[in-house]
């Protein structure tokens, strides 16, 4: 099992037949994922990569039963991909798409949790990968290894690093989740923690947060309840304040958003967060074997 | 009530660019375009315009009668404190301050480097009876924008926060519905601000907030927020930040976006396209994805060394955008070593290497470069760095090692 997608997941690929969306969804067919449709307005009827094109996310969830979709378009037109793909009843979206204006995100993140009915995940994120399922997302797929711990974190390439020493200790992962690096996010860390917490094969999880914002404190405050042992880690631990580094959300505003406080709420909940990303699967092995589970 | 200030604590977060501002972002706008701005939107701002001519300074002032007051136009904070800012009587004196005040580089505790002065305001001046504070900015742990507001204006709202952050209200907005006049009513009482303020305040902050919503606004800060004797209301300092994400639908900034910028290597970053931020250093940094440029800059703190940048290449990069990026952080003249941390997803290692080779031909790099290729055709990539000058490293955390122990060496 798997949390959010797994080999069942159908996917819908919005942005389908634009340069950056052709590469991943070859990719993401190579991986074995079920992509059975993709959407570019006035491109309906046609077919890409052996994929049927429609002209409206209804359209494809009618013809092709999708129940997720993973958007690539551009980011002046993704806040009403994401809408598109709500109205259409998927209950799960995937946004790829970086640099998505954040008073945009603010109106989409909040119509969507109040009606509830999707969960978004991202924007200006890497996506979401099942290992051996289903991959909806920009990673490569081969550095991921079927398993049993389940990891979650805000940037991209950090997580291939941490993953490809997973993977090489083999420790092998459930899913791993990237919520993204801006401001405002679809999927934040606590709740992944309550999926994960709930899904009968995670056996452990690992935590990659950074500076900006205060979400690694709230996924701390709840991590606090789980029965199953986290393993965390920050990057930015040296950023000065009131620089940007890269990602819109990673920046130490006043007093928030710093790496200490992240680290220290982790470790407060019992967290053992590694000073290097090599440390990690140490931590991880030494947290199941506590659990006397195998990997 | 100790569950309220933690609340208004948090929300403080994001106040960075108050007072002592050094937002790091390249949207933030002047004084003056912030002052535009908001009088577009109804915003009671004192009368003023901008120069960069020392003469046309002295006709402004007369213009405003005289009384007025002389501001550089930098995004610096502890502008006031480095002479950048000049109460005058007289159109004559105020004249003769705007001849020596262009040109001139400011320094201050915040910007040592300091920031040469193009344009100054020239604004009448504001009669202050009481000061207060009003902001609008994203609640990030809430998702939502809210209204943050004090009695306790004209000083820097980070400190209040920390002395008394009982003072401080924060009225949040809702995405569908806006802000209400009533829910503004209650914030301004909840904050103590004085009854015949009340009414004049509710307009403006219903204005600020559509201003800050319609602008793409990070921040709109007003303070002070000024109550002249005559009980006027008026916007008396004022300070906008733009989401750089929304440019795309405001061309009217995106043209001031290069004049903001705070750096010139940043600046020039900005016009290539390569998310580079000046962090002061000589250990210049190169990788792929925030996390792990954020990942390497720690490496390099902890083996000993002092990051001169933080640069993110981006996914996919070709030879030619990484030999760009080399020489960017050529530009640096503290640069003493150079570390390339790469974990190739859609990067692909073998292309990578290329430009490094590149900018190692055509730059004439004499510098110690140390390179981690991982992931995405790294053998490939390994292969044609095999023999030249650049060190290998297997992980990032020897990599870093490596380029601090060379660069010091």
């Amino acid at each position: 099992m798997a949390i959010l997608v797994d080999r069942n997941t159908r996917v819908l690929v919005c942005g389908m037949t634009g340069r950056e969306g052709s590469f991943h969804t070859q990719q993401m067919i190579d991986y074995g994922t079920q992509v059975v449709g993709g959407i570019t307005p006035g491109k309906g009827g046609t077919t890409h990569l052996g994929v049927p094109v429609f002209d409206t996310v209804q359209e494809a969830v009618e013809k092709t039963q999708a129940n997720a979709a993973v958007i690539f378009v551009p980011a002046p037109f993704a806040p009403d991909s994401v809408l598109e793909c709500e109205a259409s009843g998927l209950p799960f979206v995937s946004l790829i798409t970086e640099g998505v204006p954040t008073q945009d995100m603010v109106r989409v993140v909040n119509r969507l949790r109040q009606n509830g009915t999707t969960r978004l995940l991202g924007g200006n994120c890497a996506g979401i990968i099942s290992p051996g399922q289903c991959k909806m997302g920009i990673m490569p797929g081969h550095i991921f290894k079927q398993g049993d711990v389940g990891l979650v974190s805000r940037s991209g390439t950090l997580t291939y690093e941490i993953v490809w020493e997973m993977t090489r200790a083999g420790i092998g992962q459930t899913t791993c989740i990237g919520i993204g690096g801006d401001p405002v996010a679809g999927t934040r860390f606590i709740e992944v923690m309550r999926m994960f917490e709930a899904d009968p094969d995670s056996k452990a999880v690992v935590l990659i947060g950074e500076i900006g914002g205060s979400d690694e404190e709230a996924a701390a405050e709840y991590i606090k309840t789980m029965t199953k042992p986290v393993v965390g880690f920050i990057s930015g631990r040296t950023a000065p304040p009131g620089k940007r580094m890269g990602h819109a959300g990673a920046i130490i505003s006043g007093n928030t958003g710093t790496a200490k406080s992240k680290v220290s709420a982790l470790e407060g909940a019992g967290v053992p967060v590694a000073d290097k990303t090599s440390d990690i699967p140490r931590l991880l092995l030494k947290a199941l074997e506590r659990l006397g589970v195998g990997v | 009530m100790p569950e309220r200030s933690r609340e208004h604590a948090s929300a403080l977060g994001f106040l960075i660019g108050s007072g002592q501002g050094n937002l790091g972002t390249r949207m933030k706008l002047h004084e003056y375009q912030s002052k535009e701005l908001l009088s577009r939107f109804g915003v009671p701002v004192p009368a003023g315009d901008v120069t960069n001519d020392p003469a046309e300074a002295a006709e402004i002032a007369r213009k405003l009668g005289g009384k007025v007051v002389v501001k550089a136009q930098v995004l610096m904070g502890g502008r006031g404190k480095a002479g950048g800012v000049k109460l005058f009587n007289t159109a004559e004196e105020a004249g003769e301050f705007a001849k020596a005040l262009i040109g001139k580089r400011l320094v201050s505790n915040q910007n040592p480097d300091g920031m040469v002065v193009e344009k100054i305001l020239i604004a009448e001046q504001v009669d202050i009876a009481k000061e207060f504070y009003v902001a609008v900015l994203l609640d990030r742990a809430a998702q939502r924008n809210i209204v943050m507001l004090s009695a306790k204006g004209g000083m820097d709202i980070e400190e209040v926060a920390e002395t008394d952050p009982e003072s401080i209200v924060k009225i949040p907005i809702d995405p569908a519905w806006g802000i209400a006049d009533f829910e503004i009513r209650e914030g301004l009482a909840e904050a103590n601000i004085p009854i015949e303020a009340r009414s004049q305040m509710v307009t403006m902050i219903k204005r600020l907030v559509k201003a800050y919503i319609e602008a793409d606004a990070e921040m709109v800060e007003i303070n002070p927020c000024a109550m002249t004797p005559d009980g006027k209301i008026i916007a008396a300092d004022a300070k906008v930040s733009i989401d750089d994400n929304a440019l795309f639908r405001h061309a009217d900034y995106k043209a001031t976006s290069a004049e903001s910028a705070e750096d010139p290597i940043e600046e020039e970053a900005a016009r290539r396209g390569i998310a580079y931020v000046r962090l002061g250093g000589d250990i210049g940094i190169i990788g792929n994805g925030a996390g792990l440029v954020m990942c390497s800059l720690d490496e390099i703190n902890a083996a000993g060394g002092n990051p001169a940048d933080f640069l993110d290449v981006g996914g996919g990069a070709q030879a030619e955008r990484v030999k760009s990026c080399v020489e960017l952080i050529m530009m640096d003249p503290n640069v003493k070593g150079l570390l390339i941390n790469i974990f190739g997803g859609i990067t692909r290692c073998d292309e990578v290497a290329k430009g490094i080779l590149a900018a190692l031909d055509e730059l004439n790099l004499t510098i110690p470069v140390v390179a981690r290729i991982e992931g995405t055709a790294a053998e490939e990539g390994r292969a044609l760095l095999a023999g030249t000058k650049i060190v290998p490293a297997q992980t990032m955390q020897e990599a870093a090692e490596k380029v601090v122990k060379l660069a010091y060496a």
